[in-house]
């Protein structure tokens, strides 16, 4: 169920309204039909975001019967630092250890469009064209656009998944996230902080290829699973820088249509009534033709390089999960090995025996759901991934089929001539 | 009678008896039977090794005139001039009609030798210049086509080349085969091409350019072993290309394609002279360099008054033309590349997803994976077709063009060279005239007497440099229309190619798709 929350968010139209406020931050109204149904008990949406400055400004709206909640239905605002917070502080919590913790929204990256948008506005007027300037400028402005809805549906995702985890949702800092009405204040890492969690993730590195390659799993499933994951979710990385550097080429592709069709617009006005109106034609065509491989490169962006970034950091955590269990397992095993030696030495048999049952009941508790959380990932990734490669294909059809029908016209055209 | 390439390009000037009688160098391979001394001056441009700045001389470096035809051409010459009424039953048009801008003042008669082979010689002369304006008119049937093929390296090591076959497809009847085939060198042709402009360009002939040279491109294919590398191919397939569009642009041109050096090129069966005059730093080549350098400072100094409307607007034009299409070149250049980007990098999303496809354990899902692997294999073929088809087709196009109206400027400036010398002529006359009146006034009547000489001898040459200034403005007019025409077919030819190709692209890329998606369809779990 936390997997159609995705789904339907991919299923609406892809263009949704957007507001452009007069002193040029965007809002965006992203309007969710009813995720996972009504019976749901906590709903939570975006119901708007505002770029202002570096920060993305979402206002969180939640509807939900649940007793824990004062009204029914609040909205608050949030910055990125605060889903980021409440991402570590879950993913800390021993209670859910045994969870798929669901990965956290990446930080909006509005920088590079930023710059090129400032650049263009600085840029010698000789340069470019006012028909350039002016296209150039949509095509950016398209893409400043592109990243704010991604970085917006990342973020809901998140909340989504946890509102619709049986044990997330319940926590006490998700509700306060949803709910407390001032900011949260959240401190972002200091540098010391930062250089802690830098080095915390080498060793958190160091620590699972150490237990990888020590801790025996007792379970051949895990085991096998373990592989599976390593391997898939290397190969998922690898995919996805692939499929961005073909978006990145298509985009460039189609941005050049814009100094191709004005250059021959150019030749048109020099030439005389032989080749004039030949040219002015296929400027036309290739300017329709651009908008054409413009919208393919947004949508395989969508489609194909947008789901393998996902599945790549789902199966992370899907990892991170395994390995919780086996350092789980070691402390098990470290336990058993404790209590061994309590009896031998007849001395704290009583607390050694409690922490080895306390170990083994966490150990097993942790197994069953991981097992279960394994399970529903990768069905939801199956469908996910099969859903968005057909609608993929469904648009390279599309598109390939508009470019043909405007070089059909084109050529007509042409050829009347 | 194949052999006659004199057209209406030739300007029988008589120099003054200065001495020029020996000018009549002939370095053609026929044993030259040495005509009779005639005044007239026509030389040979293979032999050449100054450059004549002087400009009386440049204008009749016409086609190279084989002796006998030329003994026949002397005396058409002045067939020509009394016997106007049979020239004008001729039906063509002013510029085609042969002999008429030969300006002879009845007073200086050649000596030749006697009418009767001349006369013969002469129907030939002018039935041949009907029949190939008649062609020209009717837009005929006459067709020639060139191939330029199978590259081989020839050689080893630093000495060797790559050879190109050339086959010629033609039904003109001054070729001896119809079908000639010959090996040429890529030197061959740039050797053509000079001595083309040699010939034409005086006269305000557009000559199309050849490609360039690439010592870099040349010395990797020398170096290289059999076989090697496929960018080495690649810049052989783009030369062969280059030189093979060169070749039929000279072919379509009315005035070149009957030149005698042409025909040899195409025809003649074994190696020509190497074209050493060819290579970047040749005498020859050094010479070109600085007399360029000396037109341009020339160009600047002495700004040509222009009276005609037309070539304002046309110069105008062609400034702009050039700068467009370099602008342009470097969109079609960065549309190539960017294909070529994609082509790349769409291979390497294909083999990433064929890992992929076998690191995923559903297997349902792993087999559509790896379906899109190899869907993406196929775009990445039809991405790489296209970006040839942009290269070949678009950018080599405007790349051609920018070659050609650099051409164009060169024919321009011919013509106001010849404006220039008629205008040094005026002058000269002028400051002659008043020293003839400053001597009349101190009686120095020898002295008078001398410059009377000179100054009827100014008054013809001024006449003269009038006339062949008109008769380039007319020329350039006539190749510059041509020309335009030539851009408007080519351009919307090449064009609708490439749109056509790109079209059969989008085609194919649909179809893989529309296969696919079916197999994904089919995987409901």
């Amino acid at each position: 169920q936390a997997y159609n929350c995705l789904i339907h968010f991919y299923k609406r139209p892809y263009r949704s309204r957007y507001r452009m406020s007069r002193n040029g931050s965007m809002s965006s109204e992203v309007d969710l039909d009813a995720v996972d149904g009504d019976s749901s008990p906590l709903q939570v949406k975006i119901s708007d975001a505002l770029s202002e400055k570096d920060r993305v400004k979402f206002t969180i709206q939640t509807k939900s019967e649940m007793p824990e909640f004062q009204k029914s239905d609040f909205s608050v605002l949030r910055f990125h630092e605060d889903f980021l917070w409440l991402h570590d502080v879950i993913q800390e919590n021993p209670l859910y250890a045994g969870y798929i913790i669901p990965p956290k929204p990446q930080t909006p990256d509005f920088y590079a469009s930023q710059e090129k948008l400032q650049k263009l506005g600085e840029a010698d007027s000789g340069v470019l064209t006012k028909e350039e300037y002016t296209k150039v400028k949509q095509e950016l402005e398209a893409e400043y656009l592109a990243i704010f809805k991604k970085t917006v549906a990342q973020h809901e995702v998140f909340l989504q998944r946890l509102a619709s985890h049986p044990a997330m949702k319940n926590d006490r800092n998700f509700h306060v996230f949803l709910e407390f009405e001032s900011e949260l204040n959240v401190r972002g890492k200091n540098k010391k902080e930062k250089l802690v969690g830098m080095f915390s993730t080498f060793q958190k590195t160091g620590d699972e290829l150490l237990l990888g390659s020590t801790q025996k799993d007792v379970d051949e499933f895990f085991e096998q699973e373990k592989n599976f994951l390593l391997a898939y979710n290397q190969q998922l990385r690898e995919v996805s820088v692939k499929s961005m550097k073909v978006n990145s080429a298509q985009k460039c592709l189609a941005d050049n249509y814009i100094k191709l069709s004005s250059s021959l617009l150019n030749i048109a006005s020099v030439e005389g009534p032989g080749l004039e109106s030949f040219l002015t034609k296929l400027s036309d065509s290739l300017e329709k033709i651009r908008r054409c491989e413009s919208r393919l490169a947004a949508d395989q962006d969508l489609k194909l390089t947008d789901c393998l970034k996902y599945h790549c950091l789902d199966t992370a955590a899907a990892k991170d999960l395994l390995f919780r269990r086996l350092r789980c397992l070691a402390n098990y095993e470290k336990a058993n090995k404790e209590l061994d030696l309590a009896r031998t030495r007849n001395k704290d048999v009583a607390a050694a025996e409690n922490r080895q049952s306390e170990a083994c009941k966490t150990f097993e508790r942790l197994s069953t759901t991981a097992r279960a959380e394994l399970a529903m990932q990768k069905k939801g990734r199956v469908e996910h991934v099969r859903r968005n490669l057909e609608q993929l294909v469904e648009l390279e059809v599309k598109h390939g089929k508009a470019h043909s029908q405007l070089l059909r016209q084109a050529i007509c055209d042409i050829k009347e001539m | 009678m194949e052999d006659l390439s004199l057209e209406d390009d030739v300007d029988i000037i008589m120099e003054s008896n200065d001495g020029d009688d020996t000018n009549l160098q002939d370095d053609s391979k026929e044993p030259a039977a040495v005509p009779p001394k005639t005044d007239i001056n026509l030389d040979d441009d293979l032999g050449v090794s100054e450059i004549k700045l002087d400009d009386d001389d440049d204008i009749f470096k016409s086609a190279r005139v084989e002796p006998e035809p030329a003994k026949a051409s002397t005396n058409s010459v002045s067939r020509g001039t009394s016997e106007e009424p049979a020239d004008t039953d001729i039906p063509l048009e002013d510029d085609e009609h042969p002999f008429k801008d030969a300006h002879l003042k009845p007073g200086l008669q050649l000596s030749g030798p006697s009418p009767p082979p001349a006369t013969i010689q002469q129907q030939t002369l002018t039935s041949f210049h009907e029949e190939e304006a008649k062609r020209e008119m009717e837009g005929g049937d006459e067709f020639i086509e060139i191939k330029v093929t199978s590259p081989h390296k020839v050689g080893e090591g630093m000495s060797s080349y790559m050879a190109y076959k050339v086959t010629t497809n033609t039904n003109l009847s001054y070729f001896k085969k119809s079908k000639p085939e010959v090996n040429r060198r890529f030197s061959d042709f740039l050797g053509l091409r000079d001595k083309l402009t040699e010939k034409y360009l005086q006269n305000g002939r557009i000559i199309p350019p050849a490609p360039d040279k690439s010592v870099v491109g040349m010395t990797k294919v020398k170096m290289s072993k059999e076989d090697e590398s496929s960018n080495q191919s690649e810049f052989v397939e783009k030369r062969r290309a280059a030189l093979e569009r060169y070749i039929n642009r000279t072919a379509k041109h009315p005035n070149l394609r009957v030149d005698p050096d042409f025909r040899e090129f195409l025809e003649l069966d074994a190696e020509l002279p190497k074209a050493n005059q060819t290579s970047a730093l040749s005498g020859k080549n050094v010479m070109k360099l600085i007399s360029k350098v000396g037109d341009r400072v020339s160009l600047y100094t002495t700004k040509m008054e222009e009276t005609d409307q037309w070539f304002e607007e046309k110069t105008v034009m062609i400034d702009n033309l050039d700068l467009q299409l370099r602008k342009l070149l470097v969109a079609t250049e960065s549309l190539t590349d960017y294909r070529k980007a994609l082509s790349g990098h769409t291979y390497s999303l294909s083999k990433s997803l064929g890992m992929l496809g076998s690191a995923e354990d559903n297997s349902k899902l792993a087999a559509v994976i790896s379906q899109l692997a190899e869907v993406e294999e196929k775009v990445e073929k039809v991405h790489e077709q296209q970006a040839k088809d942009d290269f070949y087709l678009l950018s080599e196009l405007i790349h051609d063009y920018i070659g050609l109206v650099g051409s164009v400027k060169d024919a321009f400036n011919e013509r106001v060279k010849a404006w220039q010398s008629w205008q040094s002529h005026q002058r000269d006359l002028n400051k002659r005239r008043e020293n003839k009146v400053k001597a009349e006034l101190a009686s120095k009547q020898d002295r008078v007497n001398q410059l009377r000489q000179e100054i009827a001898e100014n008054e013809r040459q001024l006449d003269m440099a009038q006339e062949n200034f008109e008769k380039i403005s007319r020329i350039v007019k006539k190749e510059f229309e041509a020309f335009d025409v030539k851009k408007c077919k080519d351009f919307k030819n090449t064009i609708t190619e490439y749109l056509e190709n790109m079209l059969k692209s989008q085609e194919s890329l649909v179809t893989h798709w529309e296969r696919f998606l079916p197999k994904i369809k089919q995987m409901q779990p």
